[in-house]
């Protein structure tokens, strides 16, 4: 977490003028923010520890406005930040300050359902929910569903791989995503794909999925549509041990049954999110698992079945299933509220995004459990667990002197453990400025260096959201002396996979 | 015999730089792919073995040379499978041949493709470097996404050393269902299909027939059937098996063979030939005469792509032509990976 970019050279008066000039001939009225009280809303993404006060933000209303901001500032070579919603957690859209912050967020049209192909046609700033929502007239819906889905942008999507809890069963966004539209720096737009399964050439779908805005600016995206199961029941047990619901879960994966969704929380979850949101979740619980079952009327009694079979086995001390729609919604919405309610419980919290085997699920729990309780910080679980998924929230107070460091230090052991047992530094959250430090530990020096040629592919100025993502490797070697000099190296034992 | 060549292999391809540059040859029995090859063989099949397989998380690691079969029945043992259901053309298809190709076989629209269940894959690249990305779990955004990159790239990108796949349960019960419909029919009943709740796992026309397959348990096979209808096939395996295979008699033929991918509910393009519909509409096979730049041009009006999948000109280029700037993109990743051009030169393109 202590990763913030480099100190950003400031931009001479005379470029400056030029850019906001430039800035000022292609874009209309009331696009073009250049007050400080109008840039600070702009300041941060979901990650608030860091705030940079963007030089301008643009905020095209077409695609061919988008076009010609980047072409502005490859020109004058200005870096360029792309913006959706800001509800990214690894500071993928902090501004620079010398750099201009690109918000898509008037690019909100959806242009057209096609429910003969099962795909709709959207702008990037449209809302994952409002996708669902405009296909429900149709029966169908897209799947993929980030906790933050009712603010989350689809371009933001598309940019972090995001994931959500019916992932398990349905996939990423990498999976439900058919084609999109999108700018270079240089000013060409590119298409990819479309209603079809496949595209001509390389799978540049896949390798812009998840490219946290380093490669392009996407301006379009084409999402597959599934038709909407016509049963869905939820499954809620309650553990007296956590140890025991991860038990569950590896359990269930391994049965051979797949649930479209597989969450779990822990006691700290449990309680912020029953206060918050009254799902009437059972209070004394060590640990929930909510499991949901979709698709047919056969199909989902015969999970309910197996699921509560194996639930009961790993020592569950109550299970129950949902009745009806409504009650269906109300457990949910108590895990899909609960990092705003875990943000109740302290001045501030932070996420982790660390990704595991399964069967690991129980024993790294424990070991957060213990280095919780070592450094004097609560932390709350709250994840998609199906998945392998963790988000630990780490539970502080900023203004506390020495808290955040020893936040960012329990952070960095919760993602030691998670490498350490043949994991991920990040599942779904995206690198950003955050885990940039954690890079140089999973990958080697070859791999950094083939991830920046591909950078230059796209990009050969580094004009787009430079420094996030990928870490130079001066930076790296930087980074390295530093801990042998301390005596420590930060990940010894790291596997390289 | 089981063998980690990783080193020797790199070696090669680092002292191709300045030597000659290598075609990448597995199995072989995907040779007729992609434009003709060229360069000193490297052979990766002997680079074999299951590296880890656990059942309980639906992951397999393999070595590239492995054959598809040696790994199927592995998956097998445990009632598990490659949900992509690739196609082998071959008793000696390996999985890194697989992966390069970037094949699927009819299950693809419903449980994805073979770069959906890619999660990491080691390589070598141009320069001789073995590079590790992606890894074993599931979900991992760290760095950009060059295993799935990988898929379809017909080893002009890396050398796949070894690869690591999501694998799924199998269904315990199948069931293959037949309709005497035309190819417009057939095509409007799949799209009608697939926008239901219906537990789909393959969906083709070939000659008046359509032909649909449903998965899953016994229960929810019987209540599909009870929806659907159509007359219940007891060869359905094999012929799914001779679909995947291309050993329907559809594909015994010398006339080039075109793949069309398309919008599924797209209209049948107005091309001379045979078709064969597959994935419910947007894969379509096509035996015809026509000129490359014909098909292409039909298959982009229809908003899709064709590929000269076997026979016909494999000097000419064989795949989609792409824009200018796309193109670009392409050349330069080649760059990226390859800046010696060693790796499969002009495989996939005349350009590169
Ligand atoms: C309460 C809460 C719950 C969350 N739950 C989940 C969850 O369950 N699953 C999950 O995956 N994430 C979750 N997130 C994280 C976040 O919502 C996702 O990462 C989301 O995809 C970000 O979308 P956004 O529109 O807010 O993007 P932003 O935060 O604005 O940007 C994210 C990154 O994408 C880039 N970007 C944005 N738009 C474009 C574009 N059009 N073209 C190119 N690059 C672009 C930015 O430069 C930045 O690097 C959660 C966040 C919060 C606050």
């Amino acid at each position: 977490m202590a990763a913030p970019l480099p100190a950003s050279e400031p931009l001479s008066r005379d470029l400056e003028r030029r850019l906001i000039a430039g800035l000022r001939r292609v874009l209309p009225h009331g696009c073009l923010l250049t007050t400080e009280e109008e840039r600070r809303p702009y300041e941060c993404d979901g990650l608030s520890a860091y705030r940079r006060l963007p030089l301008a933000v643009a905020m095209p209303q077409t695609t061919e406005q988008v076009r010609r901001v980047l072409t502005t500032c490859q020109e004058l070579g200005v870096p360029v930040v792309a913006r959706g919603a800001g509800t990214g957690l690894s500071g993928g859209a902090l501004p620079l300050e010398n750099g201009v912050l690109l918000s898509l967020a008037k690019l909100s049209r959806i242009l057209s359902i096609d429910p003969a192909n099962r795909v709709a046609h959207v702008q990037p700033g449209v809302r994952n929910l409002a996708i669902s929502e405009a296909a429900a007239p149709y029966g169908l819906y897209y799947a993929p569903d980030p906790s933050s889905q009712i603010a989350c942008s689809i371009g933001g999507n598309v940019a972090e791989n995001a994931g959500g809890v019916h992932c398990l069963k349905y996939g990423l966004t990498v999976h439900n995503v058919t084609g999109i539209k999108f700018i270079t720096i240089d000013g060409d737009e590119i298409a990819l794909g479309g209603e079809s399964l496949d595209g001509p050439g390389y799978d540049l779908l896949a390798l812009m999925t998840g490219s946290e805005g380093m490669l392009g600016v996407v301006v379009e995206v084409t999402v597959k549509l599934l038709p909407k199961p016509p049963c869905a029941q939820v499954v809620v047990a309650a553990f007296g041990d956590i140890v025991h619901a991860g038990e569950a879960v590896a359990a269930i994966i391994a049965s051979g049954f797949i649930p479209a969704g597989l969450e779990m929380m822990d006691r700290l979850a449990i309680r912020a999110a029953e206060d918050y949101a009254h799902a009437g979740y059972p209070m004394g619980a060590d640990a929930l698992l909510l499991c949901e079952l979709d698709g047919t009327r056969e199909e989902v009694a015969d999970g309910i079945a197996r699921v509560r079979e194996i639930m009961e086995r790993c020592g569950a001390t109550g299970v129950r299933v949902s009745q009806d729609e409504a009650e269906r919604r109300k457990l949910w919405a108590g895990r899909k509220g609960a990092f705003p309610a875990v943000g109740r419980l302290a001045p501030d919290y932070y996420c982790m995004d660390g990704t595991i085997p399964r069967k690991h699920i129980a024993h790294v729990l424990a070991e957060i459990n213990r280095l919780s309780a070592a450094y004097g910080l609560p932390v709350a679980n709250v994840f998609h667990a199906g998945d392998g998924n963790l988000h630990p929230l780490i539970l502080y107070d900023a203004n506390k002197p020495g808290d955040l460091e020893r936040t960012e230090e329990l952070g960095g052991e919760i993602l030691k453990l998670c490498i350490a047992v043949g994991g991920t530094i990040t599942g779904e959250h995206g690198v950003g400025v955050e885990k940039i430090d954690q890079m140089c530990a999973q990958f080697k020096p070859e791999e950094l260096a083939q991830y920046h040629a591909v950078k230059h592919a796209f990009d050969p100025r580094g004009l787009l959201n430079p420094g996030k993502a990928v870490p130079t490797l001066v930076r790296c070697a930087e980074l390295g002396a530093m801990h042998v000099h301390d005596g420590r190296m930060k990940f010894p034992e790291l596997e390289r996979f | 015999m089981d063998a980690d060549l990783s080193d020797a292999l790199a070696q090669t391809v680092r002292a191709a730089a300045s030597g000659e540059p290598l075609q990448i040859v597995g199995g072989g029995s995907k040779s007729f792919y992609g434009r003709a090859a060229r360069g000193k063989p490297l052979p990766v099949a002997g680079h074999r073995g299951i590296v880890d397989h656990e059942p309980t998380e639906l992951v397999i690691t393999a070595r590239a040379g492995t054959t598809l079969r040696d790994l199927e029945a592995a998956l097998a043992t445990h009632h598990q499978m490659l949900a992509f259901e690739p196609p082998h053309f071959g008793a000696e298809a390996t999985l890194g041949g697989t992966i390069a190709c970037g094949f699927s076989g009819p299950r693809r629209p419903y449980a994805g493709s073979a770069r959906d269940f890619m999660l990491g894959a080691r390589i070598i690249n141009g320069k001789g470097e073995i590079l590790s990305f992606g890894g074993r779990v599931m979900k991992n955004v760290a760095g950009y996404d060059v295993s799935r990159l990988m898929v379809g790239a017909l080893g002009t990108l890396g050398v796949l050393l070894d690869i690591s796949l999501k694998v799924l349960p199998r269904p315990t019960a199948e069931l293959t269902l037949t309709f005497n419909l035309s190819a417009e029919q057939a095509i409007a009943k799949m799209n009608a299909c697939a926008a239901r709740p219906l537990p789909l796992s393959a969906a083709c026309h070939l000659r008046d027939t359509l032909y649909i397959r449903v998965s899953g348990s016994e229960e929810t096979v019987r209540a599909a059937h009870a929806q659907l209808g159509g007359d219940r096939r007891t060869d359905g395996e094999e012929f799914w098996r001779g679909l995947r295979e291309h050993q329907l008699d559809f594909f015994k033929t010398d006339t080039p063979l075109w793949r069309l991918s398309v919008p599924p509910a797209a209209p049948l393009a107005p091309l001379s030939g045979e078709w064969l519909i597959d994935w419910g509409g947007t894969q379509r096979w096509l035996k015809s005469n026509a000129r490359p730049t014909e098909v292409w041009e039909a298959a982009a009006a229809s908003s899709g792509h064709a590929t000269l999948f076997r026979g016909g000109d494999r000097a000419g280029e064989v795949f989609q032509p792409l824009p200018a700037a796309l193109a670009r993109l392409h050349a330069n990743l080649k760059r990226a990976f390859d800046p010696a051009g060693v790796l499969n030169p002009g495989r996939y393109s005349t350009a590169w």
